[in-house]
């Protein structure tokens, strides 16, 4: 590893090259741009949780003056069900194409049957109420259990669980050990079932896209997404148009945090303007977001832990049923792979149960399953401190897993950090300090909670190309799109290793024509596999400009060295030279073999996993059953911070994200299977009143397989979040919440409960 | 439907336009006047990425109707820095990273200088109640509250010099 100390550049707050178009709205995110005669898509959704499609009859609509198009499922191709699974990274083509567009069954209310293009948003919404579709009601079920039980309405027919139609999709186990012994000679086993309820992503920027199709068939897609060739091939997979021809631009991303993986418009307006022949824009609203894109899973966790007297945990059992929604594919992977990761057991099962019912299909939703799991593991193993009398870090260090440690889904560590977040948490000045004396003549208790977590992170491709502009300055193209301000430390390593200022740096993402594949901005990959193949460019860059340097000396390029911005003689012997800087040499290109600039396309390695710890204090008013965080610090092993500001705002992002999950965030259901609360009124995000500063301890246990030591950090940040709060409402109440959120009028009921328990 | 005309004074520019009697505000800023930097996450109230101000009184233009506009006096995000100079709110929302994807920070930025104009000395309490409608899914607030009270900070000190 050629880790770079005294750096000018990384580690520094920078301000990041898309910055001034944010603050002075310029930026041009999904919604934000038109072309020469436009028209407007609209989607036409199905009201019931579940029915047969028996036929649709668009031809009143079609007769609407401004209609110029209409679509269903017969425009979208189909990937029969029988001939199996066609994967595209993570997701089946096959659901894709049934949840983009409803084919016989309608699965969810939100699910898409008709699409329609006209000359004004209004015209299009009209046409919609005019296509009459015969849909045949069936029974449906949301609620895990419901949806598995024996005699279940069935979404997929196809479908078979231990013989029999199911719900039950599919299964995933992770095993170590011999579990019965495990137990047996455990001391103290505690065994608890959670719930958690499906909530949202909740970016603010709604789906949206503007999406023109030539004659020819040359497509340009302009839509916001967390990957813009995720875009180009679910878009020609879905509508038959070949890659080649389809240029999806990456507008700038109003928030994903994974529930933008995946396509929901594109493939509808790409057939809309095709048929049409006019650009089409589709903008969701938000009520749209809400009932039809991904929330992720509602689930039922049980957990059981088996220690010995001296804290040693002996065995362990995880079991996580996650609904998936409409389509297989719930994310239980992360449920049953992460949830134990932060501790070394010797005997463990982890087991994860894919469940489709009548909801939309989910998403990933940051760290997708991990905090689920995290939430029934690290409850229980507070529960299990307690019962040992131990400090809970004490408790989590006597376990952590460390180099060496094998973790149930498969790796054996390397060097990794988690026992340094534990320590930092417990050293922390948030951890010595004392909680501090509520209000108690308002009613009002507090309490402190811990709790880590876990996240695989990940690699995979990624493009660059760093070219030398003629007047001496540098573009960097990368491919994955920026969400968070990885273009800020793309910035900072580029500056670093070309030794310029990085104001002389500018960092874009390229769209699907002009940059090689990239993989998706998901998996916490983004910085670690961009700034690989930023830094393997920009080597090649400096490899051309010594050897520019050299001939224009007329001495061997060994002998000249890149510092600071320009190439030197390596040393005195090798000659006396006047430095050449970046700029001198660049005018020089066109004499001295042409443009200066270099690419690099890999499919990244060596991502390692990362791991948090997280404490949290509340302050309960028990009259009213609010709970508040009233202060909260996220410690967590970030590999190496190339920008702090963007890294500590991962951190606070997730946090909050987490407490909201915690405390109020739930889909809500009417009796009639539709969501209740598709809105940000109902749907209760926290505000800027709800939460206190967020407080960040980055940890750097650099990643060796990586040239600056990084390893991701979005995603880990909202693993232990919602467990480190219900920890906290415990140590404040004495009571226990199995199900979240912790929202008032539970927490209310929970007091009451506990008082009428007192008085009898 | 006839459409109506509407002539009013938008970051200290007079402008004119039409709009439908049910447009709101901000469709007519996002469409025919072409003022983006206003976002709609929402279109309901909840969230405030479509703040502006109206007679200096924050609004959510996505409750008001286009046609209300007629003899007012709008601001919006892109009359916010005096040309190149950027406002100091947008100055230390850059500076301490107050953004990560930006689709909240019009809105904000607009908010807190409403803020800023009525009280130029807020607590940490006041920024957080003030900015309660203004929806952020990325940063936690933190930064964004923090960038506020800085800003807030230098410009008494400004003002301050400017009074000596
Ligand atoms: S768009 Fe106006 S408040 Fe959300
Ligand atoms: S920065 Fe993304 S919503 Fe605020």
């Amino acid at each position: 590893m050629n880790l770079v100390t005294n750096n000018k550049w990384i580690g520094q707050r920078t301000i990041r090259p898309d910055g001034m178009d944010k603050v002075t709205g310029r930026a041009q995110f999904a919604a934000d741009t038109t072309m020469p005669g436009m028209i407007w898509g609209k989607v036409l959704r199905s009201p019931h949780p579940h029915a047969r499609i028996r036929g649709i009859d668009t031809s009143k609509a079609e007769k609407l003056a401004g209609v110029k198009a209409v679509v269903t499922s017969r425009d979208i191709v189909d990937f029969t069900i029988e001939k199996g699974a066609v994967m595209l990274g993570i997701q089946d083509m096959r659901w894709m194409c049934r949840n983009v567009m409803a084919r016989d069954k309608a699965l969810f209310p939100g699910h898409p049957v008709a699409a329609v293009a006209a000359t004004t948003e209004a015209i299009a919404a009209e046409a919609c109420k005019l296509i009459e579709v015969d849909y045949e009601v069936l029974p449906w079920s949301i609620e895990i259990e419901d949806a598995i039980l024996p005699d279940a309405p069935i979404l997929h027919e196809f479908n078979r669980w231990e013989g029999k139609p199911s719900n039950i999709m599919s299964r995933i186990e992770h095993k170590k050990g011999d579990l019965t012994e495990g137990f047996a000679s455990a001391d103290i086993v505690i065994e608890r079932t959670f719930t958690t309820r499906p909530v949202h992503q909740g970016y603010i920027e709604p789906h949206a896209c503007l999406i023109s199709v030539a004659p020819d068939g040359k497509t340009t897609i302009w839509s916001s997404s967390q990957g813009q060739f995720m875009v180009r091939a679910m878009t020609s997979m879905l509508t038959g148009i070949p890659q080649s021809d389809i240029r999806a631009i990456p507008a700038e991303i109003g928030g994903g945090f994974g529930g933008k993986t995946i396509v929901y418009l594109e493939p509808l307006a790409t057939m809309l303007a095709k048929k049409s022949g006019r650009p089409v824009k589709m903008v969701m609203t938000r009520e749209e977001v809400m009932r039809a894109t991904g929330p992720t899973s509602g689930s039922r966790s049980t957990v059981k832990i088996g220690v010995k007297k001296d804290g040693t945990i002996t065995a362990a059992h995880g079991t996580f049923y996650l609904q998936a929604g409409a389509f297989p594919g719930s994310p239980i992977r992360g449920a049953a792979g992460c949830s134990f990761t932060p501790y070394d057991i010797p005997n463990l099962l982890s087991e994860g149960f894919d469940v489709c019912s009548n909801r939309s299909k989910v998403a990933a939703y940051r760290a997708p399953g991990a905090p689920i799991g995290a939430y029934a593991v690290e409850c229980v193993m507070d529960e299990v401190a307690g019962a040992l009398k131990m400090d809970p870090l004490d408790f989590r260090l006597k376990n952590a897993a460390k180099q060496g440690t094998k973790a149930a889904h498969g790796p054996t560590f390397p060097r990794i950090g988690y026992i340094e977040t534990v320590e930092a948490a417990k050293s922390s000045p948030h951890y010595a300090a004392p909680l501090g004396e509520a209000d108690k003549t308002s009613g009002k208790v507090r309490g402190r909670g811990v709790a880590s977590g876990f996240w695989f992170n990940a690699g995979g491709e990624s493009s660059a190309q760093v070219n030398i502009t003629e007047d001496g300055n540098v573009v960097v193209t990368t491919g994955h799109p920026d969400i968070g301000g990885s273009r800020a430390g793309i910035a900072n390593i580029c500056a670093e290793l070309l030794g310029i200022d990085y104001r002389r740096v500018s960092v874009i993402i390229g769209d699907t024509q002009t940059i090689g594949f990239s993989n998706l901005t998901g998996g916490s990959r983004v910085l670690f596999a961009s700034s690989m193949v930023v830094t393997q460019s920009a080597e090649k860059v400096i490899q051309t400009l010594r050897e520019r340097a050299a001939k224009i000396w007329n001495i061997d390029p060994e002998a000249v060295k890149w510092e600071q911005g320009a190439a030197h003689p390596v040393s005195p012997n090798a000659g006396q030279f006047e430095p050449l800087t970046l700029k001198e040499l660049a005018e020089k290109a066109p004499a001295m073999g042409g443009p200066i600039g270099a690419g690099v396309q890999l499919n990244t390695q060596g991502a390692d996993g990362g791991f948090g710890t997280h404490i949290c204090d509340v302050e309960i008013d028990t009259e009213l059953g609010i709970a508040r965080v009233i202060r909260y610090t996220a410690v967590q092993d970030v590999g190496r911070a190339i920008h702090p500001g963007y890294v500590e705002g991962q951190l606070q992002g997730g946090v909050a994200q987490g407490i909201g999950w915690a405390l109020n965030e739930e889909y809500i259901y009417t009796r009639e299977g539709k969501v209740d609360n598709p809105g940000f009124l109902d749907y209760r995000m926290p505000v800027c009143s709800d939460l206190p500063m967020l407080d960040c301890i980055m940890v750097e246990v650099p990643n060796p397989k990586h040239p600056q030591g990084v390893k991701g950090v979005g995603e880990v940040p909202l693993v232990p979040v919602m467990a480190a709060v219900a920890n906290a409402i415990h140590n404040a109440l004495g009571l226990r919440f199995y199900s979240l959120p912790m929202s008032p009028p539970k927490v209310s009921a929970a007091l009451d409960a506990g008082v009428r328990q007192a008085a009898e | 439907m006839a459409k109506i005309h509407v002539t009013t004074t938008i970051n200290g520019e007079p402008m004119e336009y039409l709009c439908e009697p049910d447009d709101t505000m901000l469709d007519a800023l996002r469409g025919p006047l072409g003022l983006t930097g206003s976002k709609e996450g929402c279109a309901s109230g909840d969230c405030g990425a479509c703040s502006i101000t109206v007679d200096d009184r924050l609004v959510c233009s996505c409750l008001m109707l286009a046609a209300e506009a007629e003899g007012h006096e709008l601001r919006t995000i892109e009359g916010m820095a005096d040309g190149e100079r950027l406002h100091p709110l947008q100055q230390k929302f850059l500076e301490q990273a107050a953004l990560q994807c930006g689709i909240c920070t019009s809105g904000m930025l607009v908010a807190s200088d409403a803020l800023l104009r009525k009280n130029p000395d807020p607590s940490e309490e006041e920024v957080r109640f003030w900015l309660a409608g203004n929806l952020c899914r990325c940063t936690g607030y933190d930064k964004i509250v923090r960038a506020v009270l800085d800003a807030a900070a230098e410009m008494r000190e400004a003002t301050r010099e400017a009074a000596q």
